[in-house]
C-alpha cells in the first residue's frame, strides 16, 4: 500500500523537475559563455532573451581542420512577408573575435537557411541567433572539437 | 599595403527549375581572408584584409546579403535558398575592406 501511494508522488515530482528544466533552457543557452560571446549576442539581443527553439545548427561534431568547417543554420519559418526571419548571427564562444557572420533573409528565398565555412580556432561551441520579424530572438549551440586549430597557424 | 586579389567569383544553380521551386543558390570566389591575427617571418603582424560583405539581388530586389568577419574560411564558400517565382537576373556582389567589389551577373530561366 504504500509503495502504491509513494510512486505517483515520485512521477509527479519527476515531471515537475522536467518542467523546471524547460523553463531553465533560456538560462542555459548563456550558460559557461564567454563575457564577450555574451556581450555580442546582447548587441543584437538588446534586452530580448532568446528562446531555444525552431533553429538546427548543423556543424560537423570533431573538426580536423578547424580552418575550414562546414556551417549550415536552418530556422524553422513560412517565409512569408507577414511571417518570416529577418537575419541569422553566428558565433564563435572562444574565437578571438566572437562574430563569424550576419545573414540578413527575406521572404524571397522561401526557406529560412544559410550555409557557408568557418575558421575556429580551438574547441568550442557555435551559437546561431535568428531574428525574427517582429523582433523575437531564437538561439541554438552546438560543440566543435577541433583537432589543429584555425586561427592564425 | 596591398589588397589581395578577389578572384574568379562562381555560381551554381540547378540544371532545371521549375517555378515556384525553392532552389539553392551556391557561390563560391577565391580569397584568402587574411584575419589579422597572423604574424609574418618578421614577427609583424599581417593586416585584416577580408571579404567583408556579399549580396545577392534579383532583378534589382535584394534576396539575401551576408556580412563576413575574419572567421569565415578562406575563398568564402555561401549557400542560401531562392524561390523561382519566375524568370530574370541574378546579381552577385562581393566587397573587400577595401570597397572593392566583384560582381557576378547570371540569367535565371524557368523550364
Amino acid at each position: 500500500m504504500t509503495t502504491a501511494s509513494r510512486l505517483p508522488r515520485r512521477t509527479a515530482f519527476a515531471a515537475s523537475a522536467g518542467l523546471l528544466a524547460l523553463s531553465l533552457q533560456p538560462r542555459a543557452a548563456f550558460a559557461n559563455m564567454e563575457a564577450a560571446t555574451a556581450a555580442a549576442i546582447r548587441r543584437v539581443t538588446g534586452e530580448r532573451t532568446p528562446t531555444e527553439a525552431r533553429i538546427t545548427l548543423r556543424l560537423p561534431a570533431i573538426a580536423e581542420n578547424g580552418n575550414n568547417v562546414p556551417l549550415s543554420v536552418t530556422v524553422e519559418s513560412p517565409m512569408t512577408a507577414a511571417d518570416h526571419i529577418r537575419a541569422i548571427h553566428v558565433f564563435a564562444d572562444k574565437n578571438p573575435a566572437p562574430e563569424i557572420a550576419s545573414f540578413r533573409l527575406t521572404p524571397a528565398m522561401g526557406r529560412a537557411q544559410a550555409d557557408t565555412r568557418i575558421r575556429l580556432g580551438v574547441t568550442q561551441d557555435v551559437i546561431a541567433l535568428a531574428e525574427t520579424h517582429d523582433g523575437n530572438f531564437l538561439i541554438a549551440r552546438a560543440e566543435v572539437r577541433v583537432t589543429i586549430g584555425g586561427c592564425g597557424g | 599595403m596591398t589588397t589581395s586579389p578577389i578572384g574568379q567569383p562562381r555560381l551554381r544553380l540547378p540544371q532545371q527549375i521549375r517555378a515556384g521551386e525553392v532552389i539553392e543558390i551556391r557561390t563560391l570566389i577565391s580569397h584568402n581572408m587574411e584575419t589579422g591575427q597572423r604574424r609574418d617571418q618578421a614577427g609583424a603582424t599581417v593586416p585584416r584584409d577580408i571579404i567583408r560583405s556579399f549580396t545577392c539581388r534579383f532583378e534589382g530586389e535584394v534576396v539575401f546579403s551576408m556580412e563576413l568577419h575574419p572567421a569565415v574560411a578562406a575563398n568564402p564558400y555561401i549557400a542560401f535558398p531562392f524561390r523561382a517565382e519566375r524568370a530574370g537576373t541574378l546579381e552577385l556582389t562581393w566587397t573587400n575592406d577595401a570597397g572593392e567589389e566583384r560582381r557576378l551577373t547570371q540569367a535565371l530561366r524557368i523550364t
